[in-house]
């Protein structure tokens, strides 16, 4: 009851001592961290220290073996990414889960279809195309048509396509983003870059972004976590901190792994 | 539409903002399907012209016998296909359905009641094998490879081997396949509800959508096991019906009836139609159009006299044909995931469109040597 009153300060998402095994492989050992409102998250760490477990578990794709997980100071429990979206939570996964097979307009709404009917839910694509076509063209994506299936996109409109579903999403209060930029040009990521902080400052929403590009996470983030063998090492602001710092922190902490690992 | 984007398009080189809009035909069939209607059309202009009895009332009832129950088979494979998946046992579910009929019967189950009962455990055998390919991770063909043989060995056992007649009255066997058109009628209303179905409700788009990449449908949010098992539900359900149509439009039933390959049939017109094995694709359209052509091929074939074993030859060849034209068609669209960055390339180089919205897009960048983990 004690751990619960402390938890309910202004953090829009705390979670505390999350773990996760997959088999005799464990991912997550006890992570602890917080995101404040408005607040733009980085979180760095070397290959299979746990990044995309962790935001899998907070997007409620997979579900934590222990922990608690917060939202705006209350206990939830994630069973499905129905129930994350539900509390407002969206996601770009680091795969962008884009079916290249479906238009682009089918990937934007896939799962929140705008729908006639009970039961048998008919498509009303006429709509979905309309509001994709505006909403692309609101934040300045270009595609050649909404009709097309993604697989004929280039890396970088796949992207952005990925990033376009997620912050469509009115109710959005958090906004996980992994590896957001990986496949972009210079552009297009400075695009993103662009409405991700309007998403931040404007709309107030919050960010947790998992990037192996340190300039991009000193662009975006107000503050940096690390995370090393399934735990959080280091928590600065990106003013108390630098390139060259965190460069270092994480070489020393690879050479400790290669020691004693 | 009043866009800023800049719409050039394959097709559309040159003009502005103005996607060209595929007329609702051309949506409607297009590609393969398109291919074997025309192989249709010609076959019936062949067969109309070389003999005289093709083009007449009576072969037409002939016809739809053998179309009917192709085309069942073939609209039912067509979602668990899609899914990448194969549904085998739906050629045993198909021998043991009437059987169910008249053993409720025998038990003082009205022949309706027992239709009804017939197609509900059809389902629940589709669920079976659902559960057992999505959460005990069995290959769809070995689990329903297990189920046919078992559903075939049960009909054997019941029935000692011993052939009976379909119950009920004369009314339900009319209506159930005995009137010379019934089956045929069945055949297209499943098939146009199955296409609203698949092409029109969200629960088809997920179909698509999990055939074509299970994962990233499930990080949307997608519910991909139980659209997996739904799927061998429908297909299971559909084989138990035509079971009971074919039961009395045959009018006997015959414990050693060959279900598998009619089952194979089936797939094959689903393939023939522009239906990916792979999953991803699947067109219920195309499996209908690719189940009438079958069908007006063996029936041509009888007609002429020629050798029932030349038409397994042509079967053959035209399930080959259309798999290869299949997978050639899909390597002519750009860019298709995994090993299509080659082509991808060569696309965008002969589409200055795609290039002049987005030209600092590396294409070596892409999500897949991107990801770092």
């Amino acid at each position: 009851m004690a751990d619960q009153t402390k938890n309910q300060g202004g953090s829009v998402l705390r979670i505390e001592e999350i773990s996760k095994s997959f088999g005799p492989v464990s991912a997550l050992e006890g992570v602890t961290l917080h995101l404040e409102p408005g607040e733009v998250l980085g979180l760095v760490g070397s290959n299979g220290a746990g990044k995309s477990t962790l935001v899998k578990i907070i997007t409620g794709y997979y579900q934590p073996d222990g922990g608690r997980i917060w939202v705006d100071g209350e206990p939830v429990e994630f069973k499905s990414v129905d129930d994350a979206r539900a509390h407002g939570i969206e996601t770009v996964f680091q795969d962008l889960a884009l079916v290249d097979e479906l238009s682009v307009y089918h990937n934007l709404f896939l799962n929140r279809e705008l729908t006639v009917g009970r039961g048998l839910r008919f498509l009303r694509n006429k709509r979905m195309k309309e509001e994709a076509r505006r909403y692309l063209s609101d934040i300045q994506v270009s595609i050649p048509s909404v009709d097309t299936p993604v697989e004929k996109l280039s890396g970088g409109q796949r992207q952005a396509i990925a990033v376009a579903r997620a912050t469509r999403q009115p109710g959005m209060k958090i906004l996980l983003l992994d590896e957001p930029l990986a496949a972009m040009g210079a552009r297009e990521a400075s695009l993103i870059i662009a409405l991700v902080k309007n998403l931040a400052r404007e709309h107030g929403v919050s960010m947790l972004v998992v990037d192996h590009n340190y300039t991009h996470i000193f662009e975006l983030c107000d503050r940096i976590n690390v995370i090393e063998q399934g735990r959080v090492t280091l928590d600065k602001r990106v003013e108390e901190t630098s390139l060259g710092e965190l460069t270092e922190f994480m070489l020393t902490s690879y050479k400790q792994q290669l020691q004693y690992g | 539409m009043g866009t800023p984007v800049a719409t050039a398009s394959t097709e559309g080189r040159g003009i502005p903002a103005a996607p060209t809009r595929p007329s609702r035909w051309r949506r409607l069939i297009q590609g393969q399907e398109l291919v074997v209607t025309l192989v249709g059309i010609a076959l019936i202009i062949f067969f109309s012209v070389a003999t005289s009895a093709f083009a007449t009332g009576s072969n037409l009832s002939t016809v739809s016998g053998y179309i009917a129950p192709i085309l069942i088979l073939a609209v039912a494979e067509v979602p668990v296909l899609t899914l990448g998946e194969i549904d085998l046992s739906v050629g045993g579910v198909y021998v043991l359905s009437p059987f169910l009929v008249v053993y409720l019967n025998n038990a003082g189950i009205p022949p309706l009641l027992g239709i009804i009962i017939t197609l509900v455990i059809g389902i629940v055998i589709g669920i079976i094998n659902g559960l057992i390919t999505v959460y005990l991770r069995v290959p769809s063909f070995i689990t329903t490879l297990g189920t046919v043989f078992a559903l075939e060995g049960i009909v054997l056992l019941s029935s000692n081997g011993i052939q009976v007649n379909p119950v009920g009255g004369d009314t339900l066997a009319q209506v159930l396949g005995a009137w010379q058109f019934s089956s045929i009628l069945w055949a297209l209303g499943i098939a146009v509800a199955l296409h609203i179905v698949f092409r029109h409700t969200s629960f088809g788009l997920h179909i698509t959508a999990t055939g074509g990449n299970v994962t990233a449908s499930a990080e949307s949010g997608v519910k991909v096991g139980w659209v997996r098992v739904a799927c061998f539900a429908i297909c299971s359900l559909l084989g138990a019906f035509l079971g009971i149509l074919d039961g009395y439009r045959i009018g006997s039933l015959n414990p050693g009836t060959d279900g598998l390959t009619l089952m194979f049939y089936g797939v094959a017109a689903a393939v023939v139609g522009g239906t990916a094995l792979t999953g991803g694709k699947g067109t219920i359209i195309g499996a209908a159009i690719g189940a009438i052509v079958l069908g007006v091929l063996e029936d041509g074939f009888n007609i002429m006299g020629i050798n029932a074993f030349a038409y397994q030859l042509v079967l053959g060849l035209a399930i080959l044909g259309a798999m290869i034209l299949n997978i050639q068609m899909d390597s002519l669209r750009a860019g298709r995931r995994g090993g299509g960055r080659a082509r991808k390339k060569s696309a965008r180089g002969a589409d200055p469109g795609a290039g002049q919205s987005l030209p600092s897009v590396e294409d070596d960048s892409s999500p897949e040597s991107a990801s770092t983990h």
